[in-house]
């Protein structure tokens, strides 16, 4: 049984990093490494700019020939000349899929072996699994089964379009799989000391992933999304190291005053000045990696910038995992010093990010960078409901993640492929999606639908949920709960409208057709199954939130 | 060792170590300032060896040694490289903007009697700060535990206000030594699997930052970071 755990409980963060190096390892038997960096650099250089110009140029109506007859003089003769590699894809690229597998697989595992409403643990407590840990790997195993499965499509229109090497593409699955890596770490780690070195090799990870092409806005977003988020990060680590003082003067032992569990139940033991000074620090510093007010800023940008299964992971999982960090810290919080201080501090910050998510919606004109803000309004959401704190608003805080996730990624995917066909992420020159690629546009319509909180979409029940809950709390709340509810009602009049515009119109006149678009769709069937029906998911639900639950 | 002796050379240590920071503010070559990191990164490894001469403890002594070879060796010669890069493309490429001004801070953001005054408003407000947190167990390590939370809100100070990029790679370190001391001087450390995590963060968040200050210079012809003004609304 023990064995089993402790392999349960390890696969998921061993399993990406092995695809990883299984993936290094191909790139250098088969010599597309390239030989000393110097040389990669000179002939990267050189190549982006004059083929970024003929992506444009094809979008402008000018189709661009020159690429599509080296697109075609590539593909072996017989096969129709564009389609074929933009479908066909490297075979190597369907073997990331394992990883994602291999996190759903045990995800259930872990559900099913843990005694009802209990826990696991392996190597001594380092790694344990409740059943929020078990939510988050689902959630995690989900969207990155939709961004690793719509990843072939992407890489393959990159190498049709001549904006990546063989070795580009191993490097990006060596990335991918590495950050799903440390997600999965982030999420099965007990021991808060190892979160945050795995929530901060995230950002170390992504960094070349965000910062993929050479030219100035991607590096500008990269250096953003390091600096800032670093630094953010290294706030929480000074948080998480007044709390690891706090626990040793309660005389909590070397090897335990950092395991979550050993600090809720001790955490009425904790000095509260320095348990404050330190709870600040952790919201402040993880809120960065969140998304949340006061260092949002890399955000924007650095999902702009990210190849669109990147910008779907990091969206729909990172940012929602080092909320869950907050989550773990709220409750040691509220043991230690009473439920009123998380609740004035997150509510605040949620507000905050609310209204300037809101604000910069309304002015929005890069398709891109409007999901970003939209993924900002979310966050600020599930903040709002963790404020509230109830089980109904937990439950709708986890559900809700859930399904930002899943919408998001879907979202960002398709945002990818229209990237991809129109050769523009500004809003203005997108128009008449659904008349030309009727299946394209209905998946980013119905997308964004769900972002907006419609019904059959999970979002509908969790926002629906976490209103109740706020309403239900207290006057201060209440007034929160209906001031974020007018600035959701500004951010979906700014979505709805720019989403309509990109949508309706005239077709224009471009050949190539979109494709892969199979987990677009499961990733909305399953958002919208999760609206209807929780089914078996709803009592792993519950008991996640119970573990959130004010002790 | 007495226990006067080890209060006093903890105070020096820590002296030498909020000094440092201060310096950095001070001085405009980028070379001088990858220096004095160096030499803060000596300090902060003395803070360690002295608690774990003070606690008898082997292993403190070990990370000391670590935290000494990364913060004082590996870290400010990577920094030195990737300078020494920058100021010799100068002579090989012309039409760029001189390598002199690459290695120099010549702009700063706030000026450096401003910044020499925030310093020290920000070492004030560390102490204001962590008085909760001496109080909870006043000894002489944690008596001296302002001095890293005052780095770390000067090394933020850097971060902010400098427009190098190597300057702002220093001025997150500063805030990283910082938040070690304060690791040190409240709790003797955090336990070492963590230790070695954060260390093998740092290390590689720089070697990042290095590959990305390349690119910058690459694709803006500079490593000033005011001019990266391309993603805004």
């Amino acid at each position: 049984m023990t064995a089993t755990t402790a392999l349960l409980l390890t696969a998921p963060a061993a399993v990406p990093p092995a695809v990883a190096a299984g993936y290094a390892l191909t790139g250098f038997v088969r010599h597309e490494v390239p030989r000393g960096l110097p040389a990669v650099r000179r002939t990267q250089e050189s190549r982006p700019p004059p083929v970024r110009k003929a992506t444009v140029l094809t979008a402008a109506g000018v189709a661009g020939l020159p690429e599509r007859k080296e697109a075609a003089a590539a593909s072996p003769p017989g096969n129709p000349a564009v389609a074929s590699p933009v479908r066909a894809g490297h075979p190597s690229d369907w073997a990331a899929l394992a990883s994602p597998t291999v996190i759903l697989t045990c995800a259930a595992l872990l559900a099913s072996e843990r005694v009802d409403g209990g826990w696991v643990s392996a190597y001594s407590g380092l790694l344990r699994a409740d059943a929020l840990t078990v939510w988050m790997l689902l959630v995690v195993g989900a969207v990155a089964f939709i961004a690793c499965a719509s990843a072939p499509a992407h890489l393959a229109a990159e190498r049709a379009a001549g904006n990546a090497t063989a070795w580009t593409m191993w490097r990006y699955h060596m990335l991918v799989q590495t950050f799903l890596g440390a997600m999965c770490l982030a999420v099965v780690s007990a021991n808060l000391g190892v979160l945050w070195v795995a929530i901060e090799a995230t950002t170390v990870v992504t960094a070349f992933l965000v910062g993929h092409r050479r030219t100035r806005t991607s590096v500008e977003a990269a250096w953003k999304y390091v600096v800032i988020c670093s630094a953010g990060i290294a706030l929480a680590f000074l948080g998480t190291v007044l709390l690891y003082y706090a626990a040793r003067q309660a005389g909590i032992a070397e090897a335990w005053a950092l395991d979550w569990p050993t600090l809720v139940a001790h955490a009425d033991r904790l000095d509260p000045a320095v348990t404050r000074l330190g709870i600040s620090l952790v919201v402040l510093g993880y809120g960065a990696k969140a998304g949340l007010v006061p260092l949002h800023a890399w955000l924007p940008d650095a999902h702009s910038q990210a190849p669109a299964p990147v910008s779907a992971l990091m969206s729909g999982v990172l940012l929602s995992v080092a909320f869950a960090a907050i989550l773990r810290y709220r409750v040691i919080a509220d043991a230690a010093l009473g439920p009123d201080f998380t609740r004035v501090l997150l509510a605040g910050i949620a507000l905050l990010t609310l209204t300037l998510a809101a604000g910069l919606l309304l002015a929005q004109r890069d398709f891109k960078r409007m999901l970003a803000y939209s993924s900002m309004e979310h966050m600020s959401l599930i903040a709002l409901a963790a404020a509230i704190g109830s089980p109904l608003a937990l439950s709708a805080a986890l559900l809700h993640i859930a399904g930002h996730g899943l919408a998001k990624a879907t979202a960002f995917c398709a945002s990818g492929q229209i990237l991809h066909l129109r050769g523009t992420t500004k809003i203005g020159r997108v128009r008449g999606l659904l008349a030309q690629y009727p299946w394209l546009g209905a998946l980013f319509g119905l997308a964004v639908v769900a972002l907006l909180g419609f019904p059959p979409f999970s979002l509908f029940a969790s926002e629906l949920g976490i209103a109740r809950a706020g309403f239900a709390t207290g006057a201060g709340l209440g007034w929160a709960t209906a001031t974020a509810l007018l600035l959701v009602l500004v951010a979906f009049a700014a979505l709805a409208i720019r989403t309509a515009r990109m949508l309706l119109g005239p077709a224009e006149a471009t050949g190539e057709s979109p494709s892969a678009l199979w987990p677009l769709a499961a990733g909305l069937a399953a958002c919208a199954a999760l609206g209807i029906a929780t089914g078996p998911l709803g009592h792993l639900l519950t008991q996640a939130a119970a573990v959130l639950e004010r002790p | 060792m007495s226990k006067g002796l080890f209060t006093q050379l903890l105070d020096l240590a820590c002296g030498a170590f909020l000094l440092a920071a201060v310096v950095v503010l001070w001085r405009r070559e980028l070379a001088a300032i990858v220096r004095l990191f160096a030499l803060q990164g000596f300090a902060l490894a003395a803070v360690a060896l002295l608690l774990g001469l003070h606690e008898d403890r082997w292993d403190l002594i070990a990370v000391a040694a670590g935290i000494g070879a990364l913060r004082a060796g590996l870290l400010p010669y990577l920094i030195r490289r990737a300078l020494t890069a920058f100021v010799a493309e100068r002579d090989g490429g012309p039409g760029r903007r001189g390598g002199s001004e690459e290695a120099r801070e010549t702009q700063p953001l706030v000026n450096v009697a401003a910044s020499l005054l925030t310093a020290a408003a920000l070492t004030l407000l560390a102490y204001a700060v962590a008085r909760p947190l001496v109080e909870l167990d006043p000894t002489p390590a944690t008596r001296a535990l302002p001095v890293g939370l005052a780095v770390v809100l000067i090394g933020f100070f850097v971060l902010v206000t400098r427009r190098r990029a190597l300057a702002q790679v220093v001025g997150f370190l500063l805030l990283d030594n910082g938040i070690t001391a304060t690791a040190f001087l409240a709790a003797s450390g955090v336990p070492l699997i963590v230790e070695l995590g954060v260390s093998f963060d740092v290390l590689l968040a720089v070697l990042v930052l290095q590959l990305l200050t390349v690119r910058v210079r690459e694709a803006f012809g500079t490593t000033d970071i005011d001019d990266l003004r391309e993603l805004h609304d």
